[in-house]
């Protein structure tokens, strides 16, 4: 119990830490009336939000007040529109969920199996194959093969839509280009896990004691094999959002990660600020679950270092 | 890392060396071989200037196709630039970038592990805590944002580069100092009256060079990966500079019709990544085969 | 003359759960040991693993810092030192130890390994062939790398590197229990010839007492961190005192047949050195055992030029 609190003190503390630093870095590039607002707003608004944000009193009261605000969902206006950021924001997340969950299904389901074959036929022919193909694609620039998947099925061969989202159509080619990469990355670490799982001792013993396939696979290698891919697979999540950020730019794909990028060019910094913290949000509430889990597979995590004494 | 395997690879008969490489990594190298030779030449083997403006010739395809001419090998582009001279360029811009930052990544991780391992303690906690921190944070959101409240100058996108990846190598040094220093062999040296920085210096670190200069192959993908990505959204390298991922970013619109525009540029990236991960695994399997897998 | 005197040492370890509250239970590997010997001479130190004699090793050098007590070479200091001081007296100090390999860096050259005390130092160099030939190695062995060499060979270099600083003192620890019998023989031998060449002064510990019978002038019995016997060599091994040092002698295969076996098998397994027993720490295992030795620790007596720890050392132990 007292683990888990720790665990939440840290996330939450990781969560301060984002949210100082994206005020400090606010501060530093200009006025956030400036950045914060359009730039065809009223004087008079601009006085309001002047004195909202206390930008006349001292430093401490404008980061309290800030913290206020955030805590309200308040990040300032989008220039773009004169739309609230916040909501902006909100409103594309569900796309940007429905890309990455769906990748990731797709990595898993890709990714994994592979990796568990090329371990049980270790040094064959599809052992090699698999790698190969494996080390081709965490190679392939996502960008890159979005490019050549668009070229292919929606310029040549007139399948697949190549921009926007709407239908399954819309959905193959973006989460496809988004999952091979971790799916090739996830069949080299279940590979690994595997072969190292298969060579333990107690899988000889569930071998000698008469266990089929099946039963060994279910009951001793898949759990203890899963234990480091849970765990890269929380660090992998980073990576996931940030291929995504690619990913929706090269399909017109309208999520965050599209939005986020049109707001950097555009220095748009209320959007910015927004998804900047929201992904923190998500990055800290992901390790800390992954963390969580991996105590819960993994018995010896949860007692701590003092329980390999003597 | 086994100091078996180490030590035959310090003492090598280079046939019998280059017999033992698998045909990938033969190809793998050479290819790195030329990539390394463009990144240093790039500007005095360009067959044009590359930002030659020449509407007259403009999006005329690579050779093997229908329209295509000879005076521009590789294609020209939607202002008639010469596809060859841009992707030598390109390539030796992506090339440096990833290089220089790698390496200064390398440094600071590198120094920043030694640091941790040998004082221990306080300062050892606060540079785990910033390692950890800053593998949590996905680096390329973290580009973004510094990009969008800083403003995109080559300075500031040096610095991000540099900071990229330098987390893994603090983690690995800390570690592998950690475990030498109690080597026996560093453990005799102190014995003898020797400093902590000789120790470090003449014992500790040639015998961590290993892991650490794979820790740099696979690494350099990702610097690559990481620019090349920037760009292409336009938020790296910009007009009138130019790298692979700027092509790239360029390339995009013309995909309907002139869709050697992206692909060039976009083989050459995966080339070169493709390259670094067979080299960085070979490398893997020479220095340590217990890590093969 | 007393050249290095040890007073008083203990050092202890801790161990257990860290916690703010929970406070780690301390054993002391090393309780109380005070010793000299001699210039010129070698003192073994024998007994079972565990009863310190390593961490003994180390506090005479001043390798790991002591709890309490002082260590003093020819008047000058180990212990306490500050750093630069404690450098400089790697001069005149060195440690051998059991794992040679481990003790050279696999990377580099016999030459320049055997070759770097003195680059350390900032000394003029000294040919690594002459090194060698010193300790009975060919010359040519400079130029091979440490995976090439057996582990006699390899044990060989390790004392030419600690002699390349000329020290006056060398404190080995089971500096043979690694290799084979016969090069055991031989590596003895070879210290007993650099001994006399150079009137090194040597403290020897092993847990083999025959091989510490064959070097030492004097040797000294731990159990459990402390010294139980103390004698000189012929004295001790004619006339043992203690019945520790007794069935010790016992363990120890004997090719005469006609010499009786003795009773004195230390009865049941070692205690846990950090719940040492009460009074005499050897009384469990003690056939002589009596009331007073549950309860009082026999302090370590002088008998003569011995020292013992026992309640009834005066009499004739069969």
């Amino acid at each position: 119990m007292r683990w888990i609190a720790i665990k939440l003190a840290r996330a939450g503390i990781t969560m301060w830490l984002v949210v100082t630093f994206v005020f400090f870095v606010l501060r530093i590039s200009g006025d956030p009336t400036d950045t914060l607002l359009p730039d065809d707003i009223d004087e008079a608004t601009r006085v309001f939000y002047r004195r909202l944000w206390g930008l006349d009193q001292p430093l401490l009261t404008q980061y309290l007040n800030y913290l206020a605000a955030l805590f309200q969902g308040d990040f300032g206006i989008s220039f773009r529109n004169n739309l609230d950021a916040f909501d902006l924001v909100m409103e594309r997340v569900p796309k940007t969920l429905l890309l990455t969950a769906t990748a990731l299904f797709i990595s898993l389901a890709i990714g994994i199996p592979l990796g568990i074959l090329a371990a049980l036929y270790r040094d064959s022919w599809l052992d090699r194959l698999v790698m190969s193909v494996a080390v081709f694609g965490f190679s392939m620039p996502n960008f890159f093969l979005g490019i050549l998947l668009i070229l292919l099925f929606s310029l040549n061969l007139r399948l697949l839509p190549s921009s926007g989202s709407g239908t399954w159509a819309h959905l193959i080619m973006p989460s496809a280009t988004l999952g091979i990469s971790f799916a090739a990355q996830f069949a080299r670490y279940t590979r690994s896990s595997m072969i190292d799982v298969l060579s333990k001792p107690y899988m000889r013993t569930a071998r000698s004691k008469g266990a089929g396939l099946a039963r060994q696979m279910n009951k001793h290698a898949l759990p203890n094999a899963s234990v480091p891919i849970v765990t890269i697979l929380g660090f992998k999540i980073g990576d996931l959002i940030g291929g995504a950020v690619i990913t929706e730019t090269v399909f017109a794909w309208p999520g965050i990660g599209r939005l986020l990028t049109n707001a950097v060019a555009n220095r748009d910094l209320a959007v910015v600020q927004c998804i900047m913290i929201l992904l923190a949000l998500t990055m800290v509430f992901a390790n800390a679950i992954t963390d969580l889990i991996y105590g819960w597979i993994d018995p010896r995590v949860r007692v701590g270092a003092g329980a390999q004494q003597k | 890392m086994s100091t078996a395997s180490v030590i035959q690879s310090r003492r090598w008969h280079p046939i019998r060396f280059l017999a033992g490489m698998p045909l990938a990594v033969i190809f793998a190298a050479l290819f790195m071989a030329v990539m390394v030779f463009v990144m240093i030449f790039a500007k005095i083997i360009q067959p044009y200037e590359f930002d030659f403006i020449n509407l007259l010739t403009r999006l005329s395809p690579p050779v093997p196709l229908s329209g295509s001419t000879w005076a521009h090998p590789a294609g020209t582009d939607t202002l008639g630039r010469d596809l060859m001279s841009r992707l030598l360029v390109g390539t030796q811009t992506s090339m440096l970038l990833a290089l220089l930052g790698t390496c200064l990544g390398a440094v600071l991780g590198v120094s920043f592990g030694f640091i941790a391992a040998h004082k221990g303690g306080f300062w050892d906690e606060v540079i785990m805590g910033l390692v950890d921190f800053q593998a949590a944070m996905p680096w390329f959101i973290v580009a973004l944002a510094v990009l969008a409240f800083l403003g995109n100058s080559i300075v500031i996108f040096v610095a991000i580069m540099a900071l990229y990846g330098w987390e893994s190598y603090a983690r690995i040094t800390r570690g592998l100092v950690l475990s030498a220093r109690e080597q026996g062999y560093a453990l005799a040296v102190r014995g003898l009256g020797a400093r902590a920085r000789w120790v470090y210096l003449r014992h500790i670190l040639p015998n961590i060079a290993g892991p650490l200069l794979v820790q740099l192959t696979v690494n350099f993908p990702s610097t690559i990966l990481f620019e090349t990505s920037l760009s292409f959204l336009g938020l790296g390298i910009r007009p009138p500079l130019t790298s692979l991922g700027q092509m790239l970013g360029e390339g995009r619109d013309y995909l309907i019709n002139a869709w050697w525009l992206a692909v060039v540029p976009g083989l050459t990236i995966f080339l070169i990544t493709l390259s670094m991960s067979i080299l960085g695994d070979w490398l893997r399997g020479k220095l340590d085969p217990s890590l093969e897998d | 003359m007393s050249y290095l005197v040890a007073t008083d040492l203990a050092r202890s370890f801790a161990f257990g759960r860290k916690g703010l509250f929970i406070r780690r239970t301390r054993f002391f590997a090393v309780n109380g040991v005070s010793m000299h010997v001699d210039k010129g001479t070698t003192h073994g130190i024998v007994g079972e693993s565990g009863c310190g004699k390593s961490t003994l090793a180390k506090l005479l050098l001043g390798l790991i810092p002591a709890d309490q007590g002082s260590v003093n070479l020819d008047g000058v200091p180990i212990l306490g030192v500050p750093e630069t001081a404690w450098r400089s007296l790697r001069q005149r100090v060195q440690l051998v130890y059991q794992d040679a390999a481990g003790a050279l860096d696999p990377r580099l050259k016999i030459r320049a390994q055997v070759e770097e005390p003195l680059a350390i130092h900032g000394l003029p160099k000294d040919p690594a062939e002459d090194a060698l030939h010193a300790v009975g190695l060919s010359g040519a062995l400079a130029d091979r790398y440490p995976h090439e060499m057996s582990g006699g060979q390899l044990q060989r270099v390790v004392i030419a590197r600690a002699l390349a600083l000329s020290p006056e003192l060398l404190v080995l620890d089971e500096p043979v229990s690694a290799l084979d019998v016969s090069i055991q023989a031989q590596i003895v031998n070879l210290l007993m010839d650099l001994q006399r060449d150079r009137g090194l002064t040597y403290v020897f510990v092993s847990h083999d007492l025959s091989v510490v019978r064959h070097i030492s002038d004097r040797i000294s019995v731990m159990y459990l961190g402390q010294i139980v016997e103390e004698a000189g060599r012929d004295a001790l091994f004619a006339r043992p005192l203690h019945p520790y040092t007794v069935a010790l002698m016992a363990a120890v295969p004997e090719p005469d047949p006609r010499r009786a076996r003795s009773s004195f098998r230390p009865m049941g397994d070692p205690p846990n050195p950090a719940f040492p027993p009460a009074g005499c720490r050897y009384h469990p295992r003690c056939p002589l055992a009596q009331a007073q030795c549950t309860t009082t620790p026999p302090p370590l007596r002088e008998l003569g030029a011995r020292r013992v720890a026992c309640h009834f050392a005066q009499e004739e132990v069969q």
